[in-house]
């Protein structure tokens, strides 16, 4: 039914090869025969706003501009986009959704849509369109997407928060390889300090770095906010054990971690302070831009987060899913947009424009030469398939939203490691700010 | 009588209430004084009513709430992150604030004296108070970088210190960097309005108190500084409301971290409210800030101002 010759010829490895090229007039070209075909016809005179999250990497936003034109030529509905940080769409998110008026596509990040799920259109004939053709979608990506049997938002991509680490250093502190358990990683921070090369994590109030290390830690020790019914469970030995091991890394970090924001370890990383560190793809990118950084660029690499004795991946990435407002008057050209955005022809691109910064939920874009061009990128390809989601056991709504935003887990492990409380009293300290937020 | 009636009449023409209404002085001042009692009651009366319903609701952002009484308050109650804002807030008041008082007033009566290029070191004195805060924000910031610290680096090379200084990652630390950035930016401001309440004492009290023979102590403890205690009254109140409300510089440098050592009550507020979501509570903690501005003014209003000279009469 959907018949694209050119997306069929573009599908699967040698798809994304060509994807590269598919930009400027091959890109509207493209997207005047795809306005033709596409499930979703924009409502006639359609006009769309949106509001994204603001960038990390400006090659992103200009590809995302660049689709944005091409979709208004072949579709004719005007898009504005507008830009927030990532943390601030949420609030502007929720004050649309409640008064019912504001822009019909929000781009946030985490679990945004199941903040008012009976507020955002259903979009279950797009995930499904686009699982079909691309998918299947990742496990994380479904439970960030899905509330019951409905898609409440599409899980456009992830930025992926892996390690980042020195080759050189590493290899002189006797490490061939990054470590792939928490035993080994705690050997290496030790090694790495010892021999005046030492990493560090950010465990200041950073929404992204603090958060995605922190939890993982915790979930990598089996410890956990709540249950599956939203119990608080915090309070465990499971937890203290996290604690335990959190801190012997601390005392193997640099100095100042604790008062780490998102951007402190890009920072320290680029100019050699730094050996090791927790980041999305950000540091590489700029590095290997940046002509004095090259051989910072040359000589780092990237590698998936520790395995702890739970024995499987237990890391949180950024997720980023879109959504659209029920209130918005044109659903079929916001769905357009959504399903436009995440077709290989434009997803490609945009993908490779970006770095590695963003990591996709759809398994067809595996195949993107952006993952395997330079392998330096390869771990961030498998973001989607080993992240948890940001409620844990328990639900992806805002109670965990407002957990996360809070710095509850950051602040338990902040507390025990610089010995502002012992383990038993910041465990209690969190189990209180948790009951806080979870109580009905 | 109906005659009667009809010669009364003339004479008699019941003034309408509308007429009174419009007539009479006591009430035209009362309609000269509407608009901007409307625009008090809606731009200031009626969000600082709404927060404070807020407060005893569960209203999430862009969800009226329920009334659910004191629960906020009984949740904060015993919390030990809000009193920690509590505590931080105090601390940072009062220390910014008396050292701002001490500085300021010094500088002011520096600026006061007969400089060459006086005009050009006032201006330059106000500089912090002239930069916005988010840029002198982030220029503390990079000061205060646990790695490229220019501080740390001076100190290093000078062989003081061996190795960075943990500006921002120690809880104490934090504390006062945080308080020393909030100085820096706030002098500037006490300064120059002191500097204005010196320049309106009269010389002539100067110079009969120079005839009687005191010293520049006796001098300024006797002539300059009650002179000042009105305007000082003004500047400190302001200056306390700014410093116990502030929230840009918290923001920038430490978002309330490390453990929530630096955070206000204002940035505990936002960060409750707006980014977690929880306006309710976010609310309460703001409204549970009213007792102690209320004290803060009440105590320069009252203490500082209600002199008897000022109506006339001597100090006791």
């Amino acid at each position: 039914m959907h018949d694209f010759t050119r997306r069929t010829l573009l599908k699967g490895s040698t798809a994304a090869a060509a994807a590269g090229m598919l930009t400027g007039s091959g890109l509207l070209e493209w997207a005047k025969a795809w306005a033709q075909s596409a499930p979703w016809k924009p409502e006639a005179g359609a006009k769309l706003s949106i509001l994204r999250w603001k960038y990390f990497v400006q090659s992103e936003d200009d590809k995302f501009v660049e689709l944005m034109k091409a979709f208004t030529q072949a579709t004719g509905v005007d898009v504005t986009i507008n830009r927030e940080s990532y943390e601030d769409v949420q609030p502007k998110a929720s004050v649309a959704a409640n008064t019912g008026t504001g822009p019909d596509l929000f781009w946030g990040l985490y679990s945004l849509p199941h903040l008012f799920p009976d507020k955002v259109v259903d979009m279950t004939d797009v995930a499904d369109y686009l699982g079909k053709k691309y998918g299947p979608w990742a496990d994380s990506a479904v439970k960030y997407g899905k509330e019951g049997n409905k898609w409440i938002g599409i899980p456009v991509c992830y930025t992926g928060a892996l390690m980042n680490y020195r080759i050189s250093a590493s290899q002189k502190a006797g490490f061939k390889e990054f470590p792939k358990t928490t035993d080994e990683f705690l050997e290496y921070a030790k090694a790495m300090k010892k021999n005046g090369t030492p990493g560090g994590c950010a465990m200041g109030h950073a929404p992204g770095d603090a958060n995605t290390w922190l939890h993982w830690c915790l979930w990598a020790f089996n410890g956990q906010t709540v249950d599956a019914n939203d119990k608080v469970i915090i309070n465990s030995p499971e937890t203290e054990k996290a604690l335990q091991y959190a801190k012997q890394l601390y005392d193997n970090m640099t100095p100042g971690v604790a008062s780490w924001n998102d951007s402190f370890n890009n920072k320290a990383f680029l100019a050699e302070e730094i050996h090791w560190t927790n980041n999305g793809i950000s540091i590489y990118v700029a590095a290997s831009k940046d002509a004095s950084k090259k051989h910072v660029a040359e000589d780092m690499n990237h590698a998936y987060m520790p395995v702890g004795p739970v024995g499987k991946p237990t890391e949180l990435h950024l997720m980023f899913p879109i959504l659209a407002m029920k209130y918005s008057k044109y659903p079929n050209a916001c769905k357009a947009l959504t399903s436009y955005l995440l077709e290989a022809d434009q997803f490609n691109p945009w993908m490779a424009a970006a770095g590695g910064y963003l990591s996709h939920c759809l398994a067809a874009y595996d195949a993107n030469p952006i993952w395997t061009q330079d392998p330096k990128r390869t771990p961030y390809r498998d973001v989607a398939k080993r992240s948890l989601t940001a409620g844990g056991l328990g639900s992806n709504g805002e109670k965990a939203a407002s957990a996360i935003s809070d710095y509850i887990v950051v602040d338990m492990f902040a507390a025990f490691c610089t010995g502002k409380d012992d383990a038993k009293t910041a465990m209690r300290n969190a189990e209180r700010q948790l009951k806080r937020i979870y109580r009905t | 009588m109906a005659e009667l009636a009809i010669r009364q009449s003339p004479k008699q023409v019941p003034i309408s209430t509308w007429t009174r209404l419009k007539t009479n002085r006591n009430w035209l001042g009362a309609w000269f004084m509407l608009p901007a009692a409307a625009f008090l009651i809606l731009f200031l009366a009626y969000p600082l009513g709404l927060g404070v319903w807020l407060s005893f609701t569960d209203a999430k952002i862009g969800r009226s709430g329920v009334f659910i009484g004191l629960e906020n308050y009984e949740w904060l109650w015993d919390d030990n992150v809000f009193w920690m804002s509590v505590f931080n807030t105090v601390l940072y008041t009062v220390v910014a604030s008396v050292v701002k008082f001490g500085v300021g007033l010094y500088l002011a009566l520096l600026l006061n004296e007969n400089l060459p290029f006086k005009a050009m070191i006032r201006a330059v004195v106000l500089i912090p108070f002239i930069v916005p805060t988010v840029l002198s924000a982030i220029a503390f910031w990079w000061i205060y970088d646990p790695q490229f610290s220019i501080v740390s680096w001076s100190l290093k090379h000078l062989g003081i210190i061996h190795g960075n200084i943990d500006f921002l990652g120690n809880m104490w630390n934090a504390r006062w960097s945080t308080i020393f950035a909030n100085i820096w930016r706030g002098i500037p401001f006490v300064a120059i309005t002191l500097l204005a309440g010196l320049q309106t004492v009269s010389p002539s009290l100067y110079e009969a108190a120079t005839i009687d023979g005191a010293s520049r102590w006796q001098i300024f403890r006797h002539v300059t500084f009650p002179l000042l205690t009105p305007i000082i009254a003004v500047v400190m109140t302001f200056s306390v409301l700014f410093t116990f409300t502030d929230f840009q510089l918290i923001w920038v440098l430490t978002r309330g971290g490390p453990v929530n050592a630096t955070h206000l009550m204002a940035t505990l507020s936002y960060q409750r409210a707006i980014i977690g979501g929880q306006l309710g509570e976010g609310a309460a903690i703001a409204t549970a800030m009213i007792p102690f501005l209320l004290a803060a003014i009440l105590f320069s209003w009252f203490g500082l101002q209600r002199r008897k000279w000022q109506q006339g009469g001597d100090n006791d």
